[in-house]
């Protein structure tokens, strides 16, 4: 709308026979009829935007082992060398898990294995799988398994088990050799052309759209934005996720090497979307996940049900993670603070009852300030129909689970994204406008699955 | 037009009586009474039938004569150029006015149960103005009916008037399908505002494994539904019995009849359902049916098709795009930009389907859904015309 015309909305000048009055009206801005018309709708767009709290958490998150082959200075779960058996998740808590699994009522399940590295704790994976399965007989549940992995190492053994159980893989790359290997020291120096023979085995055996990756962006990323897109591009990905570092893990020791401040990422998303776009009116299709879920959650009428988006938050209500030693968190993030030594946001024990969980101190603290709509700031926002509560984050980064919005990195990352991502919706080409909208209904389409963590 | 019906002899029955039109083969399958059945001894009907076979218990006769017919029997004679009836089909037969009307058509593509005359609505393009009586007698007609039909029928229209203004005896009439036609796609048409309202939804819903509410939504805005169904307070009232459906776990298509007020916010009432209705099944747009109240206004209803081409486009592409399945019905192809051919239904029902002289060169007229056979000149598109789809081949 004009702004001159947004004027006379607001200065209650817009006259109730002009077109625009009966637009503002079916969009429910304006209500002047309240005997003959209805609110029905908003009601409904409330329902269908808020559907994914309805079923319970549908991510869940088995930590098979802490254990890793590489040294990342960014790691974000303080992985642990490779002969460090009591870093693997036993048999007796992985059986406990299995039951507490089946205890939620989501009837779509995502069983994410997650590390370190799970490759290497391999038949913890396969007797879990072993024992969801068998246990789904009679259920009935829509299980999907992903592996969060390097897929270094990767056997034909393994490949043919997840072929046998339709694994999907999820990888982390984070753009050409040089930046990959500079990010992810091996050392051999070679865990670039690892990955990429990972994925190419893995697509191979598991079918092209099995297998997915995730861009982890340092310091040294962002001066790659064209390069990393086209290194995506050259592999065959259609999807690329560009994500800023987390204030986790080991990525907090480095943060002077590694860090950024976060308007040196929004500049670079800036670069990137502008590359993206151009690749896609090239007539090759690749979105942005994150600016997909985004444009979803603007474009069209669904959530997109990723767990770090939401509000309520994802933390306990979307997703679940079951850790090596059977300690249970909300998020991967409320692990990651753990494993840095603040255990305050554990839900308890695999052995305890999810009842017991939600009842938690750490569950509570979490939903006291997990809708956004409540929080200071984000109640005023013209975003927040938008956006999400990341309550764990901003404990992570402020030191306190609500949070101070004028100096979050969350909210300027999220409003540095909406203005950019509005901006070229608005201004750019019809053939722009399209691209932008097809990622959002391609969110749409996969509303059911939960985005994976990385590896 | 919910029936088609003719003036013919009779002679013997005693009252209005449903029957189905037997052949020798509805005799051999054995599935209804003899009682509720009428044999078919019309020369049209092919062999002629042995004496033993016409002294069974019929309920009457179908014949040319009246000779034809057994002594002291009912019989009834059609006239040669009126209604078509032929075996399998239900009839009913109403000495007190002599006529004659058929109620279901074996094979027939769009065959109907009209659930009552009264309606809710009064819509200016209405094909079927309501009256204002008592007609709760069609439920058990109905039910009687829903015998009579094949089992393999493979879709019926339960409409009206508004079939809601039954209450529970709606109910009953798609319980009793339930019970004899399961395997038959039913889809009511009803304008939705009793569902939200002092009846709530599940009154109406019965377990049919195949059942789907079709209702129309004219406007993204409150003031232009209500004026199209002259009715106020109505669209508030449809858009309640919508989610009232939906939260009954039912299937829901929505209905536009593209009058020219309409068109001019079609693009608009795409957006609204995709934003407030996206669990529903399917969208029908509908060209005009030239018939009913539609005559009587039609300067303020007609808009050529030729003239609505881009809001109907923008409108199904942007339906389309979003995943919702949208089609076209009552609009020949030669009326709609060749990108909306696949969207284009034939979706007249074969009894009401015409062709113009036109149509004759016309080389896409098979797929084509033609017109109304009432359609007159002021109610013609300019645009039609035969298409020769020869040059276009180079497209492909």
């Amino acid at each position: 709308m004009p702004s001159a015309d947004f004027a006379r909305v607001v200065d209650k000048e817009l006259r109730s026979d002009e077109p625009l009055f009966a637009d503002l009206q079916a969009r429910h801005l304006i209500m002047a009829d309240a005997a003959t018309s209805t609110l029905a709708p908003l009601l409904s767009q409330y329902r269908t935007r808020k559907a994914c709290i309805e079923h319970g958490p549908k991510l869940h998150i088995f930590v098979v082992s802490l254990r890793c082959h590489h040294t990342c200075a960014y790691c974000q779960v303080s992985r642990q060398p490779l002969g460090q058996s009591q870093f693997d998740l036993p048999g007796d808590a992985a059986a406990h898990a299995v039951e507490r699994l089946f205890e939620w009522p989501a009837r779509d399940l995502t069983v994410e294995f997650q590390g370190g590295e799970p490759l290497l704790h391999f038949e913890r994976i396969t007797s879990l799988v072993e024992a969801i399965e068998a246990r789904n007989r009679h259920e009935g549940r829509n299980i999907r398994f992903v592996i969060a992995s390097t897929l270094h190492d990767l056997t034909d053994d393994q490949l043919a088990f997840m072929r046998d159980h339709r694994f999907e893989l999820s990888t982390s790359l984070d753009g050409p050799e040089w930046l990959h290997n500079a990010n992810r020291p091996r050392p051999e120096k070679d865990s670039y052309r690892r990955t990429v023979e990972g994925i190419e085995r893995g697509r191979k055996v598991l079918g092209e759209d099995a297998v997915s990756a995730l861009t982890t962006l340092t310091r040294r990323s962002l001066e790659a934005p064209v390069e990393i897109i086209d290194e995506y591009r050259k592999l065959g990905f259609h999807s690329i996720s560009l994500r800023p570092l987390s204030p986790y893990g080991f990525a907090r020791k480095t943060e002077t090497r590694n860090g950024y401040p976060i308007g040196d990422f929004l500049r670079f998303y800036a670069v990137a979307l502008d590359h993206l776009l151009s690749v896609n009116r090239s007539g090759y299709f690749m979105e942005e996940t994150y600016g997909r879920m985004l444009l979803g959650q603007l474009l069209t009428p669904f959530s997109h049900g990723y767990v770090d988006l939401r509000s309520p938050t994802g933390a306990g209500l979307g997703a679940i993670v079951y850790d090596y030693d059977g300690t249970v968190y909300p998020s991967d993030e409320a692990r990651m603070l753990a494993s840095m030594g603040d255990r305050s946001f554990a839900l308890g024990r695999v052995d305890e009852p999810v009842t017991a969980w939600l009842k938690s101190p750490a569950m509570q603290r979490i939903l006291a300030a997990g809708v956004a709509e409540t929080l200071p700031t984000c109640a005023d926002c013209a975003y927040v129909p938008l956006c999400g509560a990341d309550p764990i984050d901003h404990f992570a980064r402020q030191g306190d689970t609500i949070g101070h919005r004028p100096t979050s990195d969350f909210c300027r990352k999220q409003m540095g994204l909406f203005d950019l991502l509005l901006e070229r919706w608005e201004t750019g080409s019809g053939s722009d406008r399209q691209i932008l909208e097809s990622w959002a209904h391609r969110a749409t389409r996969r509303e059911a699955q939960p985005e994976v963590e990385a590896a | 037009m919910h029936a088609l019906d003719t003036k013919a002899a009779m002679g013997g029955w005693s009252g209005p009586t449903l029957v189905k039109v037997a052949g020798l083969s509805d005799f051999a399958a054995g599935q209804l009474p003899i009682e509720r059945m009428a044999l078919d001894l019309r020369m049209q009907a092919g062999a002629p039938t042995s004496s033993a076979l016409a002294a069974l218990p019929w309920a009457g006769f179908l014949v040319d004569e009246p000779e034809q017919a057994p002594n002291g029997r009912p019989w009834v004679a059609l006239p040669p150029d009126g209604l078509a009836v032929a075996a399998g089909d239900a009839i009913e037969v109403r000495p007190e006015t002599h006529k004659v009307a058929r109620r279901y058509r074996r094979g027939g593509n769009n065959n109907i149960l009209f659930a009552t005359e009264r309606c809710n609505s009064f819509c200016v393009m209405c094909s079927q103005p309501p009256r204002d009586i008592q007609d709760d007698w069609r439920v058990q007609h109905l039910c009687d009916l829903v015998e009579l039909i094949d089992r393999d029928t493979s879709q019926l229209t339960i409409t009206g008037g508004e079939p809601t203004l039954l209450g529970q005896g709606l109910r009953r009439v798609i319980e009793h399908c339930a019970a004899h036609l399961p395997q038959t796609h039913i889809q009511v048409l009803s304008n939705g505002r009793n569902f939200g309202k002092e009846a709530p939804a599940s009154t109406f819903v019965a377990p049919h494994p195949s059942l789907i509410w079709a209702v129309p939504l004219y406007a993204d805005h409150y003031a232009l539904h209500d004026y199209i169904v002259q009715s106020s307070g109505a669209f508030a009232e449809t858009v309640r019995g919508l989610y009232a459906l939906e939260e009954a776990k039912q299937r829901i298509e929505i209905r536009v009849v593209l009058v020219k007020p309409v068109v001019a916010r079609l693009p608009e009432l795409a957006r609204f359902i995709y934003r407030n209705f996206p669990f529903i099944e399917h969208i029908a747009l509908m060209g005009t049916e030239p018939t009913g109240f539609a005559k009587a206004h039609r300067d303020e209803l007609w808009i050529d098709p030729a003239d609505m081409q881009a809001e109907l486009t923008e409108a199904v592409e942007f339906l389309s795009a979003r995943d919702l399945r949208v089609s076209l019905y009552n609009l020949p192809l030669c009326t709609l930009p060749k990108p909306l051919w696949p969207f284009a239904k034939r979706s007249i029902s074969d009894w009401k389907q015409h062709y113009l002289p036109a149509c004759e060169a016309c080389e896409v007229r098979t797929r084509c859904g033609g017109l109304f056979a009432w359609v007159t000149p002021e109610w013609t598109s300019r645009s039609i015309m035969p298409i020769k789809e020869t040059y276009s081949c180079a497209s492909h």
